[in-house]
């Protein structure tokens, strides 16, 4: 169990405006005792990653529905890297085909989550996945 | 207070929702009796059930209650303690005469009579079936185009017309926004050269066409109206209809460029031209779609959706427009979900709802203005990735609704649509789900057919009630857009959301396939993908219209729309004369972000 609580943000980058999903899972990972912080809609990847480097957050969530995800989650992925925080595990959700998942899991994204997961399932694969930073 | 889900009540709930005229309406001027209907002074009461029969059915109630019904549940307790439809309105286990005992038979009236609980039209399907529109749209214009083409050969009979993020938001193609998102989830589109292509080989004088786009309505009615100039059709011979309902994006969708207020002055802008120069346009969609999928109940659904219709007309009436000038003209956009009878009765409710706010509140003279004409989809929230052809019987039930309901015309989902945009193949199948409804199951031959059900009018009279209670509670706050600048609306479908996802984490709520009855077996779908040679196209389309048009009448254009944005000249003229001169839908979104700022929301959850 982590000493301190873990700091996540929930992100949604690119134009589209379905935040129903992010909302309820920024809910259910504060139910579930976690610090979260949500950026609101249409971040740049830039946007997000200066958030949370400023945030000093453990994990980021992205959730994106609008079929950009190819380009959107390598963007935050190597921000990060190139801000030196690339130990910020990024994880994901939304309208993401299967065949897409493995290319994004090469790319380094942790885990995507796709239509029909449980939030309870999220809470749980971050408590197994996602230690504190040091 | 607002409406509470599941609101513990008993079963005789029906007695005491006879509906009355909304509180706080102002009653309609004396002498000045509307065409169509004949109430002066106190209301003549006209009873559907005789007080005789209403109480037998009562009595025999109780001796069944103490019968029949006290064996069969001594035997095998009932699945629930209580049952509540999806809004949380109470359930009764049978609903009687007795319970209607007060129900007026002109609170229903003839199909195309008010208030119109019955249907706007008085022959509804006989006289013509609800138009199928197959909402359409991604990658380049070409091949929207084409899509056009494909539907209306397989017998779609309306077109309508999805665009992407970025033209959503008002960003060309070209912008760093635009990043990954062009023509993903909808059709791209910079500039008129974009609709030349879109429309191509399209007579605009014989399809009517639906453009589902909202903050940059105004550039996307202007090129339309351009394009149909270009074929010969002028704009008072077009038919159709764009969404350009600001309020349920900042309630909802979520896609804008400035801030409420400014939002709606274009609204208003685009209403008011369109009431003088476009006489077959409707020139906004109230859309309950949108707060819908947000997670609203079917209760907040009507009640959002009618308060942003109300606001919209109070705002048109400050501008000096007579009600009637424009009211005939707003048209609405239902959601319709699973729950079967619920969803039913919001169509009727709605009807009844807006009949009454038209005449008595605001005073419309004019039939046409009473009557609330409506666009449905069925829930594409409420389509699941595992088991995706379950999907198919999912919106069969739904499209069932909507068409039982009367709505004038319908969208059905298809069944991969959890993945990606539909396939061809899967857009034929939702479109030949409308027409085994049409042609097939029988329901298009009698007008509203669960009329005088008791339940489907216990159901109407309580949505009826509970979304006046919202609306009331709206006013209060100052109207509509001040409920929205408040974040009430946001927040309380926030809450319905979050209510539903627990419902169903915790197995209280069943979805086949995801928390019941699910299977290992993999369902492949073929899922239509977009690749980014369609953002290069459109890149490469937009840099040859700015390097072949006239960059001093551009900028004159723009100048001139800035002008109007910054008065209160109306937004149309110029918007026309710069899509004209192929001024972009970014640079005339520029302009508006100039003057009014670039909306942002909080991250508030």
């Amino acid at each position: 169990m982590p000493d301190r609580k873990l700091r996540i943000l929930v992100a949604k980058p690119g134009l589209d405006g379905h935040d129903r999903g992010a909302k309820i899972i920024a809910r259910a990972l504060r139910d579930a005792g976690m610090e979260v912080i949500y950026t609101g809609l249409h971040q740049t990847p830039e946007m997000i990653v200066s958030a949370a480097v400023q945030e000093d957050v453990d994990a980021i969530g992205l959730s994106i529905m609008s079929g950009a995800h190819m380009t959107l989650f390598p963007a935050v992925i190597d921000l990060l890297k190139s801000q030196k925080a690339g130990d910020i595990e990024v994880f994901g959700g939304g309208i993401i085909p299967d065949d897409d998942i493995p290319q994004l899991k090469k790319l380094g994204v942790a885990e995507i989550f796709t239509p029909g997961s449980s939030t309870q399932d999220i809470v749980q694969w971050i408590r197994q996945n996602i230690q504190p930073r040091a | 207070m607002a409406p509470s889900r599941r609101s513990p009540k008993k079963l005789r709930v029906a007695k005491s929702s006879r509906t009355a005229r909304a509180p706080g309406a102002p009653s309609r001027r004396r002498g000045s009796r509307p065409r169509g209907e004949r109430r002066d002074g106190p209301r003549p009461e006209l009873r559907t059930y005789d007080a005789s029969t209403a109480r037998q059915t009562g009595t025999a109630r109780r001796s069944w209650e103490k019968g029949e019904l006290a064996a069969s549940t001594a035997r095998a307790p009932t699945r629930r303690t209580e049952f509540v439809t999806d809004s949380g309105i109470p359930v009764p286990p049978i609903v009687l005469p007795a319970d209607r005992s007060r129900e007026d038979f002109r609170d229903l009236g003839l199909p195309g009579q008010f208030p119109y609980t019955r249907g706007v039209q008085p022959t509804m399907y006989r006289g013509r079936l609800w138009t199928m529109r197959m909402f359409a749209g991604f990658g380049t214009p070409a091949d929207t185009n084409q899509r056009f083409k494909y539907l209306m050969a397989h017998g779609t009979t309306g077109l309508s017309t999805a665009f992407d993020m970025p033209a959503l938001m008002g960003y060309d193609a070209d912008h760093p926004m635009s990043r990954g998102e062009v023509g993903k989830e909808g059709v791209a589109v910079s500039s008129l050269r974009d609709f030349e292509i879109l429309f191509d080989g399209i007579p605009l004088d014989q399809v009517t066409t639906s453009m589902t786009i909202n903050a940059s309505a105004v550039v996307a009615l202007c090129m339309y109206i351009a394009v149909a100039e270009k074929q010969g059709v002028p704009m008072a011979k077009l038919g159709g209809t764009i969404q350009n309902d600001m309020l349920k994006e900042y309630i909802a969708q979520k896609e804008w460029i400035v801030p409420p207020r400014p939002a709606v002055r274009i609204v208003v802008d685009m209403i008011e031209f369109c009431s003088r120069n476009m006489p077959r346009w409707h020139p906004v969609s109230i859309s309950g779609y949108h707060i819908r999928e947000a997670g609203a109940t079917a209760v907040q659904e009507l009640a959002f959706t009618l308060a942003d219709g109300i606001g919209y007309v109070e705002e048109c009436v400050k501008r000096g427009l007579a009600v009637d000038d424009f009211a005939a003209r707003l048209s609405f956009f239902w959601d319709v979900h699973n729950d079967f009878f619920e969803e039913i009765a919001k169509f009727r409710a709605a009807r009844r709802i807006w009949a009454r706010v038209m005449r008595d509140r605001f005073g419309a003279r004019d039939p046409r203005s009473w009557q609330l004409r409506t666009h449905a989809q069925t829930a594409g929230v409420s389509l699941t990735a595992q088991q995706p052809y379950n999907n198919v019987v999912r919106t069969a039930l739904q499209a069932l609704a909507a068409v039982l309901g009367g709505t004038q015309s319908l969208h059905t989902n298809s069944l991969d649509e959890t993945y990606a945009l539909p396939t061809e193949e899967s857009v034929t199948l939702a479109l030949r789900t409308q027409q085994l409804i049409a042609h097939e199951s029988g329901v298009d031959r009698v007008v509203d057919p669960l009329g005088g059900s008791y339940y489907v009018e216990y159901l109407t009279d309580e949505m009826e009630k509970r979304a006046m209670e919202y609306i009331r509670r709206i006013d209060e706050m100052g109207g509509i857009i001040r409920a929205v600048e408040e974040g009430y609306p946001q927040k309380e479908i926030g809450e319905s959301a979050y209510h539903f996802q627990r419902e169903i984490e915790e197995g209280e709520r069943l979805i086949v396939g995801v928390n019941a009855f699910q299977s290992e077996r993999h369902e492949p779908v073929e899922i239509l993908k977009i690749d980014e040679r369609v953002a290069e196209e459109q890149g490469e389309r937009l840099r040859k219209v700015k390097a072949e048009r006239d960059g001093r009448a551009v900028a004159a254009a723009l100048a001139r729309v800035e002008a109007a944005a910054r008065g209160s000249d109306n937004l149309m003229p110029p918007v026309l004369e710069a899509v004209k001169a192929y001024a972009t839908l970014g640079e005339i979104s520029d302009v508006f972000r100039k003057v009014w700022g670039q909306y942002r929301e909080g991250g508030i959850f």
